[in-house]
């Protein structure tokens, strides 16, 4: 039988693709009736303009872009929406050797606390300045993503500034450990598996994870080009649904070594299978031989990771804000706010039953443990979802979160 | 009055495509043309040159880097936007099709900037195309090779003129829908299966 659908959908060389792969190579979108075509890009900035001319449908892109999108802070910008989440989590900050050298002499311990560690590498800056050395330099794969967001949050809350006290430049995922390798950078953030890689090539140390900053955070989405969502309703819910059983497959630990094997061919990462299991497991080898296993490190499937929270698009707005990427505005914020389309991913998952969740947002940081939600037929758990600072974000007093100034921003 | 001539940056790892480029640049007139292969130390390059126009190829994997350095315009010191303008859909289409993007200091106006925007574009195709047929003569050069070998096999095993090895490759071709240099393929991993049998 010939498809019904035909989607072309593009996709960077990052392990949180999984889903989109899987759905391709497994089968779960020809089951679907989908004729789904995977693109593999060199930019987020080729995924925006392929999107913008139709060259794709949708698309593998960071949680916030869609945004920056819908907010005009991008050249070639089109209305895009977000109708599902790819993952939970899966980032880490890794830094150079020497750099760990120093932050332990100032009580940096491996294991991945994100105070401790930050208030070492805080130290650690102040020294150096007060040495006359230039500012530490640190990488994040793109200005409007989830990597710049919770390394700048992260050190933020532990009083540093991240626009004064270091440099932030940007560079692609792939070449991160190159750069880290050869002293170009210091540190970066960046997804797996390009924090492994470091550790595995003995050149870098991750310091710290984004699932420890701050817990079940979001990360990728797909992007939906709104015209063609508006257009073809029915095949972006069948293409949801088959996105649906790809991240259930996903996060089965029984499918782990074909999903390692899958993403190592060169058409997706062209890495090996090895490099393929720290973010499948959680178990992370942090370099100078100490190891780890980190709760819900990444999640492709449990604790709703598929459902795009209005609350995870307005905490990502809050944040472009903090750092003067926007200005401040009720029509900004509800920008923001209509990008995230939660209405869209129940429609297309009502008719399998489903657990779903009750709200469109939540107040993030309030989970302390998993705990079981109230959903529509089916058993949910949620959580810990809590920032390592102890902060709340309630999306309905964005105004409060976004007055709090912080002690190291003064 | 004689307009300023154009500052033009070419960022592109393709060597080759590079040097087409900037040659086109320069027959159209531009002489204020520089090349760069890669992007070490691109931000002190631009502060020196100040480029007008930035030509990029888009499988440059450091778009997202050069895009975030032109907005922080402390960088670069005048703010450079992309050039493909939300009325000039035609231009977005080709310019992405072809695989080159540009940018351009604010403020230039597009009448200037199309024309080189247009070149780089047919350029960049006729790079293409040429890439394309040098892949085909490749190709080709292997085809012609396995059936030559191929028709050797045949000529002793089967004791034929090299006219009706060709032959009898290419009526099983035909009969199978499938191309000759296929069915030399097959045959030449045959024998070869068959001989390492013997040995």
């Amino acid at each position: 039988m010939a498809a019904e659908h035909q989607i072309n959908a593009g996709f960077m060389p990052l392990f949180d693709s999984a889903v989109l792969v899987a759905a391709k190579e497994i089968g779960f979108a020809a089951r679907e009736g989908v004729d789904l075509t995977l693109s593999r890009e060199t930019s987020w900035a080729n995924i925006r303009d392929r999107i913008a001319i139709g060259h794709f449908d949708l698309a593998h892109m960071l949680g916030p872009m869609p945004i920056a999108c819908n907010l005009g802070l991008t050249p070639l910008a089109s209305d895009t929406i977000v109708p599902f989440s790819l993952g939970l989590g899966g980032n880490c900050v890794t830094v150079s050797n020497t750099l760990w050298a120093g932050m332990a002499e100032h009580g940096a311990l491996p294991d991945l606390d994100p105070a401790r560690a930050g208030k070492a590498l805080g130290a650690l800056i102040r020294e150096r300045a007060n040495a006359g050395r230039d500012p530490l330099r640190f990488a994040v794969v793109h200005p409007h993503s989830g990597h710049n967001y919770e390394l700048r949050y992260w050190l933020a809350a532990c009083g540093i500034d991240p626009s004064r006290e270091i440099e932030i430049v940007i560079v692609p995922p792939p070449f991160m450990a190159d750069a880290l390798a050869a002293g170009r950078i210091d540190g970066y953030c960046a997804g797996e598996p390009w924090n492994s890689a470091s550790v595995v090539a003995g050149t870098g140390h991750i310091a710290t994870v984004k699932a420890t900053i701050w817990k079940t955070s979001p990360e990728k989405v797909v992007g939906v080009r709104k015209a063609w969502a508006e257009k073809h309703p029915e095949a972006l819910s069948a293409l949801l649904r088959a996105l649906h059983h790809a991240a259930r497959w996903c996060q089965d630990p029984a499918n782990r070594g074909e999903l390692a094997a899958l993403m190592a061919q060169p058409s997706f990462l062209g890495l090996s299978p090895a490099l393929q299991m720290p973010i499948l497991t959680g178990h992370l080898a942090l370099g100078g031989g100490a190891e780890l296993t980190v709760e819900d490190f990444f999640l492709a499937f449990g604790k709703a990771a598929n459902f795009p929270w209005k609350s995870h698009a307005l905490w990502f707005y809050t944040q472009m804000v903090r750092w003067g990427q926007v200005k401040h505005s009720a029509a900004h914020m509800a920008l923001a706010r209509d990008t995230y389309r939660p209405d869209l991913y129940r429609a297309a998952l009502k008719p399998l039953g489903v657990a779903l969740p009750g709200a469109n947002a939540k107040v993030e940081g309030a989970l302390t443990a998993a705990t079981p939600v109230g959903s529509a037929g089916a058993s949910l758990v949620l959580g810990p979802d809590g920032f390592f600072d102890g902060r709340i974000f309630d999306p309905d007093r964005i105004d409060e979160y976004l007055a709090v100034r912080d002690w190291a921003m003064l | 009055m004689i307009r300023k001539s154009l500052t033009v940056l070419v960022i592109d790892e393709n060597h080759i495509r590079a040097s087409i480029i900037e040659a086109g640049l320069r027959e159209a007139g531009h002489e204020q043309v520089t090349v760069l292969h890669d992007v070490a130390g691109i931000a002190r390059r631009i502060a020196e040159i100040e480029p007008d126009v930035i030509v990029i190829d888009l499988e440059n994997p450091n778009r997202d880097m050069l895009e975030n350095m032109f907005q922080l315009s402390r960088v670069v010191k005048r703010p450079i936007a992309m050039f493909v303008d939300r009325s000039d859909q035609a231009s977005i289409e080709a310019a992405v099709e072809a695989g080159v993007s540009a940018y351009v200091v604010d403020g230039l106006r597009q009448e200037r900037v199309k024309p080189i925007l247009d070149m780089a574009i047919s350029r960049f195709n006729a790079f293409s195309r040429m890439a394309r047929e040098l892949e085909e003569a490749r190709s080709e050069l292997e085809d012609r090779k396995v059936i030559d070998r191929a028709k050797g096999i045949l000529m002793r095993s089967r004791c034929l003129s090299e006219d009706a090895a060709y032959a009898l490759l290419r009526k099983t071709a035909m009969n199978q829908n499938r191309k000759i240099s296929e069915i030399a393929q097959s045959l030449v991993t045959a024998a070869g299966l068959l001989d390492s049998g013997e040995s």
